[in-house]
């Protein structure tokens, strides 16, 4: 019987850190594009200012919400981060051991 | 309502705001003497409300205003800060990172840090920063003074007056709180914490009025919305160059006005406060817009025409009676107005005191140093220097903010003075992302593109604000200077139609971002730029307890000077306790005990950061420097130091390789000498076998001559004895032939005789002669008569005579049984090779080198009935050729290579 095989790609974790903080990079460049958009509307096709401020306060919360759903693995990263820094100026005793 | 009430309401907010500065200020005290951190005070929930200093007077009462008049585009205004927090993974934390790495004071202390701590673009940023904010602050004196106007319709009131006297508090209230110590860190608890507390206030102030307005005047946000609709002017509509542009305006403005920078970045307890920051922020902005245009909407409809749309928000609760909804408002109002104000003026104080007041005061004393007049090291409380050049900034900021509102007469609109203000510290911008995120932005760069940006933002946008007529001439704001079109403020270069403010932006970006590029490229950094930029670009790679140690290039050299000046120094700046608790830390970390530490320069590094962090960091360098004097060493020096090491290391490299060389060459002599040594021993036995050698003929010549004499002797005995002393005469020419001819090919006398034969006759020929050697000993000859057609064109009978000299000796030495041996021919280019090899035993390796000698002879027999010279002969014969013959060894026998040129070249011929 085979032994059962290693994952091809280790620290899923990590990896997934990363996705998040690419997130973070897209979503001001999301929120730009669609706060962009109301220019591109044409008046007099029912779309008053009334719509368009309905529109720009649901795109606002979206954004809050998005940013706040990313800003706990985010500050984890951030803490984990700082963490490694301090590890990387004091080594630690047991790190020269094999 | 009248002034009667006002005046003690607002006292009394301004009395519970110092209750609250001091009571956190005292909190925060009490914390740190017990070694604890001020945990809510530092929490990321008053980093955000604290953040929202960017709501000033202009968003509580301007937004209204802004969207009774344009509609949605007020929205632009809170959009762009929303996507700079949401996106704060890009810049935000990389903004905020550095700031703590570099205990950055201010905007202008950063970007003077990052471009080598130059004073000079600190000096420019600061300068821009004071004639962009001023405007700004009396914006809100501005404000404060219409909302009591607001209140007193019937009123005479003098709104100067009130004004001057509401910045007179502020400024009391900023030099008590802003001023009180000359923290390490610039932080200021007392005044965040109220800033706060002002957020909430005014945060509730608006809601409040919002709701009221939606569910009270309105039937609930659906009917809300209709009545929107049916305000709708068609000025509502959406500008889209207006609408990106500001979006874009106000992303930049949260990053660079100072008292942003001041919130966000100085007053930062955490980084990860920024993670909350990022979504609470935008959410608290989305907040304070929700009801902005519910309101605006609302006073358009139930307001009289030609009623002031800032004032909306005070005016429309006024006006339909409910008093303490209005004055909920009216404290809200105030309350953004006097947050903007407070934390503006210690921003910029921050600024003019570290960059202008102090650096000034240093080179004064330098020069009274250098002339003799005061010591440069005198005991003058430093502390109570830079502490009263902040408080007098304040007093001159807030005065010139005073006086721009008195001047101004206050009657713009106020979100026109807003933006102008936004466009003016948009100039940093280039500098700061170049800081960044560009490590070939330079000095000369930033400078040049803060000096274009801020003129251009002057000429097209600032000076014209004033109006035509006022600073610049309607004549020039129409025609252009001197009649030139093209330099006409509002369409600079040809650009006409656009949107002023939009053309200043876009012209003063544009400028800006090209000077600085082209003065990065082209300058050259000089160290200390080079250090800093790696610092501020890599900040992530360092780590925050990097401290990078050296870099700044505190010399051993200057560790030298004695610690008591530094401790002196300090204490004036960061105060007694603060220095000795420091000193007296640094101290121990080095294992020593007492408050003085030794000057290494990782203290020296340690010291300038921690003063750094107040007075920036150009102002701590300037003033180590002091201290450490005439020793100090600047980076520049251990660059030249560091290129003086290298050349020294290149030189001992080229002495290594020439004592190599001289090795080499004394082996080489070493050689020479033991070959020299061989070659006398082996003439001195050559002399004695040569005189043997001529004796022995010369002995039988004498002895049989003697005989002939006799005249006993018979006929037959006469013809025998003749032919003996013939014979030995022979052999005593033959030996003195081969001398001769020796000599003569050695001094390259020789004549040769060119003519044209094919090798395999030559070796045919030398074969033949060579038999009469030893003709009893039968030779088997191994030859390929193919390889021998190779026509020549040499001296053939010097050529034979090697031919038969080798062959000859091969029949005399060659010690085999059956004897055997093999010519082996080859051409090689123009070149002939031939190698003679039989099966005897062949050379032993130590007399290969003296074969070709003259005189040399390996064995003592005298059968071999030469002198030694025959293999001397054939080299210098081989060489008068052109060619060479050697010895070649590991071939089982005796081998020799005879090589020489097919075709006897003139030019070698020439050489004889």
């Amino acid at each position: 019987m085979k032994p059962p095989r290693a994952p091809l790609f280790l620290q899923r974790e990590t990896y997934r850190r990363r996705r998040i903080m690419d997130a973070a990079r897209i979503l001001p460049v999301v929120g730009f594009v669609l706060i962009l958009l109301p220019v591109l509307w044409t008046r007099g096709r029912g779309v008053s200012t009334a719509a368009e401020a309905v529109y720009l306060f649901l795109l606002w919360l979206v954004l809050v919400l998005a940013a706040a759903a990313l800003s706990r693995p985010l500050r984890a990263a951030l803490r984990r981060d700082a963490e490694a820094a301090e590890r990387r100026t004091s080594p630690a005793p047991d790190e020269g051991a094999p | 309502m009248t002034l009667n009430i006002l005046v003690p309401a607002a006292l009394a907010y301004v009395i519970f705001l110092f209750t609250i500065a001091s009571l956190a200020e005292r909190r925060a005290e009490a914390l740190r003497a017990s070694g604890r951190q001020a945990r809510f005070l530092r929490s990321p929930l008053v980093y955000t409300l604290s953040l929202s200093v960017y709501c000033t007077a202009w968003t509580f009462y301007g937004a209204v205003g802004y969207a009774a008049r344009s509609g949605l585009e007020f929205m632009t205004i809170y959009l762009g800060p929303t996507l700079v927090f949401v996106g704060w993974w890009w810049l935000l934390r990389k903004l905020v990172r550095i700031g703590k790495a570099q205990r950055v004071t201010s905007i202008a202390d950063l970007i003077s840090s990052r471009y080598g701590k130059s004073n000079a673009v600190g000096v420019i940023v600061t300068v821009l920063a004071v004639i962009a904010t001023t405007p700004y602050i009396a914006l809100q004196l501005q404000s404060i003074a219409l909302s009591f106007g607001a209140f007193t319709a019937g009123e005479t009131l003098a709104p100067q007056q009130l004004a001057m006297w509401v910045a007179v508090g502020l400024a009391l209230f900023t030099i008590l709180f802003g001023t009180r110590n000359l923290d390490a860190n610039e932080q200021h608890h007392g005044v965040v914490t109220a800033i706060a507390v002002e957020a909430v206030v005014k945060l509730v102030a608006l809601l409040a009025v919002g709701i009221w307005v939606v569910w009270g005047l309105a039937e609930g946000p659906a009917d809300m919305l209709a009545q929107i609709a049916q305000a709708e002017r068609p000025e509502w509509a959406i500008d889209p160059a207006r609408w990106m542009g500001l979006t874009f305006l106000a992303g930049v403005a949260i990053l660079t006005l100072p008292r942003m920078f001041q919130v966000m970045v100085v007053e930062n307890a955490d980084e990860s406060h920024l993670a909350v920051a990022s979504w609470a922020f935008p959410l608290y902005l989305m907040a304070m817009s929700l009801f902005v245009l519910p309101i605006a909407a609302a006073g358009l409809t139930l307001l009289p025409e030609g009623a002031n749309p800032d004032l909306f928000v005070l005016t429309l609760p006024h006006a339909l009676g409910q008093n303490g909804l209005a004055m909920l408002a009216f404290l809200g109002g105030f309350s953004a107005a006097t947050s903007m104000v407070i934390i503006a003026a210690i921003a910029l104080a921050t600024m003019v005191s570290n960059h202008i007041v102090v650096p000034m005061w240093l080179a004064s004393r330098q020069r009274a140093a250098d002339r003799g007049l005061a010591p440069a090291r005198d005991a003058s409380d430093m502390r109570g220097l830079v502490l009263n050049a902040r408080r007098l900034s304040i007093g001159v900021i807030l005065g010139l903010g005073y006086l721009y509102f008195a001047i101004s007469g206050g009657s713009r609109a106020l979100a026109a003075i807003g933006l102008i203000s936004f466009a003016g510290m948009a100039q940093v911008l280039p500098a700061l992302i170049g800081a960044l995120y560009w490590r070939g932005a330079s000095r000369i760069g930033a400078a040049a593109g803060l000096a274009v940006g801020a003129l251009a933002w002057l000429y097209t946008l600032f000076l014209p604000s004033f109006g035509p007529g006022v600073i610049l001439g309607a004549e020039l704001m129409a025609e252009g200077p001197l009649g030139i079109g093209w330099l006409r403020p509002h369409a600079l270069f040809g650009v006409e139609g656009l949107d002023p403010l939009l053309h200043a932006l876009f012209w003063s970006l544009a400028l800006n971002a090209t000077a600085f590029i082209t003065g990065s490229l082209l300058s050259f950094p000089s160290p200390v730029e080079r250090v800093q930029s790696a610092q501020f670009v890599n900040v992530y790679d360092l780590g925050p307890g990097d401290e990078s140690p050296g870099a700044r290039g505190w010399s051993r050299e200057a560790a030298e000077n004695e610690a008591e000046d530094l401790l002196a120094m300090s204490q004036r700046i960061l105060g007694a306790a603060e220095a000795q608790s420091f000193f007296e830390a640094q101290t121990r970390a080095q294992g020593k005990a007492g408050f003085l530490p030794d000057p290494t320069p990782d203290f020296l590094d340690k010291l300038e950061r921690e003063l750094a962090g107040s007075v920036g960091a150009a102002t701590a360098h300037a003033m180590i420097a002091q201290i450490v004097g005439g020793r100090l060493v600047t980076v520049d020096d251990l660059m030249a130091v560091a290129s003086e090491t290298a050349q020294i290391m290149e030189h001992s490299a080229q002495l290594e390789a020439k004592s190599e060389e001289l090795a080499r060459t004394a082996r080489q002599l070493r050689e020479a000498n033991e070959l020299l040594q061989k070659l006398s021993v082996q003439k001195d036995s050559f002399l004695s076998q040569i005189s043997h050698e001529l004796r022995t003929p010369m002995t039988s010549i004498r002895a049989f001559s003697e005989i002939l004499m006799d005249d006993e002797v018979t006929g037959d005995e006469i013809i025998r004895y003749a032919r003996i002393i013939h014979d030995e005469s022979i052999r005593l020419t033959r030996l003195l032939d081969d001398l001769l001819d020796l000599s003569v090919l050695e001094n390259g006398q020789v004549n040769l005789d060119i003519q044209q034969a094919t090798l395999g006759d030559l070796i045919d020929r030398a074969l033949m002669a060579s038999n009469s050697v030893l003709p009893h000993r039968q030779f088997t000859l191994r030859r390929q008569s193919a390889d021998e057609e190779i026509a020549l064109s040499t001296d053939i009978g010097r050529l034979t005579q090697v031919f038969i000299n080798v062959i000859s000796n091969a029949r005399k030495y060659c010690d085999a049984a059956a004897p055997e041996l093999r010519i082996a021919v080859r051409q090689r280019g123009g070149k002939v090779v031939v190698d003679f090899i039989d099966n005897g035993s062949g050379i032993p390796k130590k007399s290969q080198m003296l074969i070709f000698e003259k005189f040399a002879r390996l064995t003592d027999t005298h059968q071999a009935g030469g002198a030694g010279l025959g293999l001397a002969i054939c080299r210098e014969i081989m060489h008068n050729l052109g060619g060479d013959i050697a010895y070649l060894p590991g071939q089982g026998g005796a081998a020799f290579r005879v090589s020489f040129p097919a075709r006897l070249e003139a030019r070698a011929r020439a050489a004889e």
